[in-house]
């Protein structure tokens, strides 16, 4: 512990603040997203400063030391010259790095998500209060009485009232010190969120781009919830594969769509890696809404119900809007399985629908 | 985490001869005590403002992760930190190779002399390391009791006026003091005049009636010219500390604040003759005693890194050194006076030289009683602007850029001493505590020819409106028209003004 974290935490709770502020902004521009370093991402922020009373308009002139001619531009790159240049705010951003946890509890903050209460005995969340600090003030039960006598004695031997011979010493008010704690949460639990996508043709490039933004602020906050999290990506047209996670993002197939392909490899996926009574899971479906027959769609109707819906926490559907899908799917879901409350489904027309639609998926806190 | 901070061995040798070459050449500094530090105690210190010890605000962490991330990326570096103490603490970059210990430790014993000897630190706290500490302790306390949020935003919104100081204070402020009691005075012996007369004929010459009226007249007189301020008050944050609706804790943590503000505001009337001073000090040493051959290079490397410019930005140490090795050569030449200023002749004053040997002399005594605004005033000359390619510069607005405007002495002299004044900043000061006897608080910009940035004006004047209570307004000038801006707790508002 350095003696400055203190003040870099105030900081970065101020930080935080600002993000929160801009977050829609954040997340329609999926910026973020190519800032994401391994643990951390980069944050773009306008300057924060105190304001003051200045010289406005930095365009006034000054003096400077070099060669020239009259009339010739000076300090091209530098943009003002001067001593005050860079001191005028608006002209230059901060970066500041934020880890994962921060964002995801931004996110959760702003979007008044709950905390997810997992599932199963194994994974209990626990919340723990620890006395980790000294305080001035606090209830007399909670006096630290050592303390409380050092700050006496200490006060004592400083105005000279202290005699080694007789040593007595006692305590004011103003040596009182009092244990503080803070609040814990401990998260021991697993999870897994399985990531399915439609590449047929119909899907372009602005689809998939609000995917991965969605998915990213999807894993940014899962991750946060759980101890260990795992992640499986398949995409499928008219059929399904497992792939990583950089395929995931960049493939483009064409033909036909039959979504029960996906449906099928995420159930034995599950069946053979990932036991619900062991894991939290978390299937996320992305398409346009094309299904290739009313036989598909009843095929997967048949497969939510049977298998996926029962073995997950929430089963969540977000249709992309593209320019070919027919959107039909979400209307066949809703159908089929919509009085089902594990069933969230959500449209995204635009990026501006991102933030919403996370909300719908993870605001049931299960 | 403690680590251990003495001096290598080898540098402490170094330390003992060039502390010996320092006090040979004549410098006449505190003690200076320097401490071995890794990068990030350095930052860390470095965002303290050089001091070990702070009162908690964000701001430090702001910057400390600025100077870390600058650092890491191999973009900036922090070569001497130094603080005005007695005795001064000074740090050195552990992993910086010796040649750099030894030109920072001979440019600190620059700064310290600076410190000791320069009139404009002569008010400033010499003890400022325990003052610091102990203001922390005092605000951690005030945290305690009223909760770290309400007291970092209190510091915020002090922060946001803390330059409205005036710097001369220190040296007027006994006769001030004066003044008041003089008022008291005259008012105990306000009194009618009364005529010199026979006492039979007292009561006709200076009826009782008369004299009565005429000492009231005196008395209101007095009390009217008792405005508050009695004259502008260019110390706002004292105003505002003895008249603003202050909490207990508030006006202690204003006091702080302004208390430190004092302390840094010389730090920034000296920036050209103290880095100036200390690089000529440390040029002179490296050179002719302490460097080793194998050392130049990097030494050469180094001090052309720090005295480097770029076009268009003037660099203080730069400035400073060559003002200083300017002077030198010029009283030691005779390149001063009537007879340098009046000779016509080219040649002969290319080869002037009177042999006066009065340099090192007059360059102690400019560091003793300058400060950056008189130095450039008096020891500017049209040579030096020559022959350091001094230009002026304005923007262009067609171009959308900054144009080398001119290579004329006078305007560059002009154009300089006005970007020296008040370091830069807008003068502001208390015009009326009673505006429009509703107890509202008038501010005045002093115009000096560049106006106000307005959002940043009216952001202040809110933080402003949260010392003093009641409705807040601020002339100044806008677009050549004389305006005054107000916040009245929940609007703004901008009038002309009569």
């Amino acid at each position: 512990m350095r003696k400055i974290d203190p003040d870099t935490n105030r900081f970065r709770k101020i930080v935080r603040g600002k993000i929160r502020e801009n977050l829609k902004q954040y997340v329609s521009q999926g910026e973020l997203l190519a800032r994401q370093g391994k643990k951390v991402v980069s944050v773009p922020l306008p300057q924060i400063d105190i304001p003051n009373f200045r010289f406005g308009d930095s365009q006034q002139g000054g003096v400077g030391m070099g060669d020239g001619e009259v009339g010739e531009p000076i300090g091209e790159e530098q943009g003002p010259p001067g001593a005050e240049a860079g001191d005028q705010p608006g002209e230059h951003v901060i970066e500041v790095d934020v880890s994962l946890e921060e964002l995801a509890e931004i996110l959760g903050e702003e979007l008044e998500l709950p905390r997810i209460e997992p599932r199963g005995t194994a994974s209990v969340k626990v919340e723990k209060d620890r006395y980790t600090g000294i305080n001035r003030n606090g209830p007399e039960s909670l006096r630290h009485f050592r303390r409380t006598f050092k700050a006496a004695l200490r006060r004592q031997i400083a105005s000279g009232s202290y005699d080694p011979k007789k040593p007595k010493v006692i305590p004011v008010r103003e040596d009182r010190r009092y244990r503080s704690w803070n609040t814990k949460q401990v998260p021991q639990s697993n999870a897994v969120i399985i990531y399915m996508m439609d590449v047929s043709g119909s899907m372009g490039n602005e689809q998939k781009d609000i995917v991965r933004i969605e998915s990213f602020w999807l894993d940014t906050w899962l991750q946060s919830q759980y101890e260990n999290i795992e992640t499986r990506y398949i995409i499928h047209d008219a059929q399904a594969k497992l792939v990583d996670a950089h395929t995931f993002f960049h493939v483009r197939e064409s033909g036909g769509t039959k979504i029960s392909s996906a449906y099928n490899l995420a159930k034995e996926l599950i069946q053979k890696e990932f036991s619900p009574v062991e894991w939290n899971i978390y299937p996320f479906h992305f398409s346009d809404g094309d299904n290739w027959g009313g036989d598909d769609t009843a095929q997967c109707i048949r497969l939510l119900q049977e298998d996926l819906i029962p073995a997950s926490n929430v089963f969540c559907y977000g249709q992309v809007k593209s320019a070919y899908g027919s959107g039909q799917f979400i209307k066949d879901l809703r159908e089929g399985v919509g009085q089902d409350d594990k069933v969230l489904v959500s449209e995204i027309n635009s990026r501006d629908e991102i933030l919403p639609s996370i909300k719908t998926f993870l605001g049931k806190g299960c | 985490m403690l680590r251990n901070r003495e001096l290598t061995p080898e540098i402490e040798e170094w330390r003992q001869i060039i502390r010996q070459h320092a006090v040979d050449c004549g410098l006449d500094f505190f003690e200076v005590l320097y401490e071995l530090v890794d990068y990030d105690e350095m930052n860390m210190i470095a965002s303290y403002g050089g001091f070990p010890v702070r009162y908690p605000h964000w701001r430090w962490g702001m910057q400390f992760e600025e100077l870390q991330k600058q650092y890491s990326y191999g973009l900036a570096k922090i070569y001497e930190l130094v603080i005005n103490n007695d005795p001064c603490y000074a740090y050195l970059m552990r992993c910086n190779p010796l040649v750099d210990q030894k030109l920072v430790m001979a440019h600190v014993y620059g700064h310290s002399d600076f410190f000791k000897n320069n009139c404009w630190f002569a008010h400033t706290n010499r003890k400022m390391v325990d003052t610091i500490s102990n203001h922390a302790v005092r605000i951690r306390r005030h945290i305690d009791d009223h909760g770290q949020d309400a007291v970092e935003e209190f510091i915020d919104v002090c922060l946001s006026l803390e330059n409205l100081i005036d710097p001369h204070l220190p040296y007027f402020a006994a006769g001030e003091k004066q003044s008041e009691e003089s008022l008291d005075l005259a008012r105990n012996e306000a009194q009618g005049v009364r005529f010199a007369t026979k006492p039979y004929m007292e009561e006709f010459v200076n009826p009782a009636k008369v004299l009565a009226r005429e000492k009231e007249a005196i008395l209101n007189k007095i009390d009217e010219s008792e405005n508050l301020p009695e004259e502008p008050e260019k110390d706002v944050l004292n105003f505002l500390l003895h008249h603003g609706q202050l909490r207990r804790w508030q006006r202690d943590v204003l006091s702080i604040i302004r208390e430190e503000a004092y302390y840094f505001a010389p730090q920034g009337m000296t920036k050209i003759m103290n880095e100036g001073w200390a690089s000529y000090w440390h040029s002179n040493m490296m050179t002719r005693s302490i460097l080793d051959a194998s050392e130049l290079i990097d030494y050469a490397d180094h001090h052309s890194g720090t005295l480097g410019s770029s076009p268009g930005v003037l660099n203080p140490y730069k400035v400073g050194i060559e003002l200083f090795r300017d002077i030198k050569m010029r009283w030691d030449t005779g390149r001063h006076g009537k007879d340098w200023e009046s000779c016509e002749d080219v040649h002969g004053k290319k080869d002037w030289d009177r042999d006066e040997d009065l340099g090192l002399k007059k360059i102690y005594e400019v560091r003793s009683t300058h400060n950056d605004i008189t130095f450039i005033d008096e020891f500017l000359t049209e040579e030096f602007c020559d022959q350091h390619k001094m230009f002026t510069y304005k923007f262009d607005r067609q171009a959308g850029k900054y144009i080398l405007d001119g290579r004329d002495f006078s305007s560059i002299k002009l154009a300089f001493l006005d970007q020296l004044s008040n370091c830069g900043r807008p003068r502001i000061q208390v015009q009326d505590g009673n505006y429009g006897n509703r107890g509202e608080l008038l501010l005045k910009h002093i115009w000096s020819g560049t106006p106000l940035k307005l959002d940043y004006a009216s952001r202040t004047l809110e933080n402003l409106y949260k010392l003093w209570g009641r409705p807040v307004f601020l002339e100044t000038i806008i677009e050549g028209k004389s305006k005054v801006l107000s916040f009245n707790g929940s609007a703004h508002d901008e009038k002309s003004s009569a």
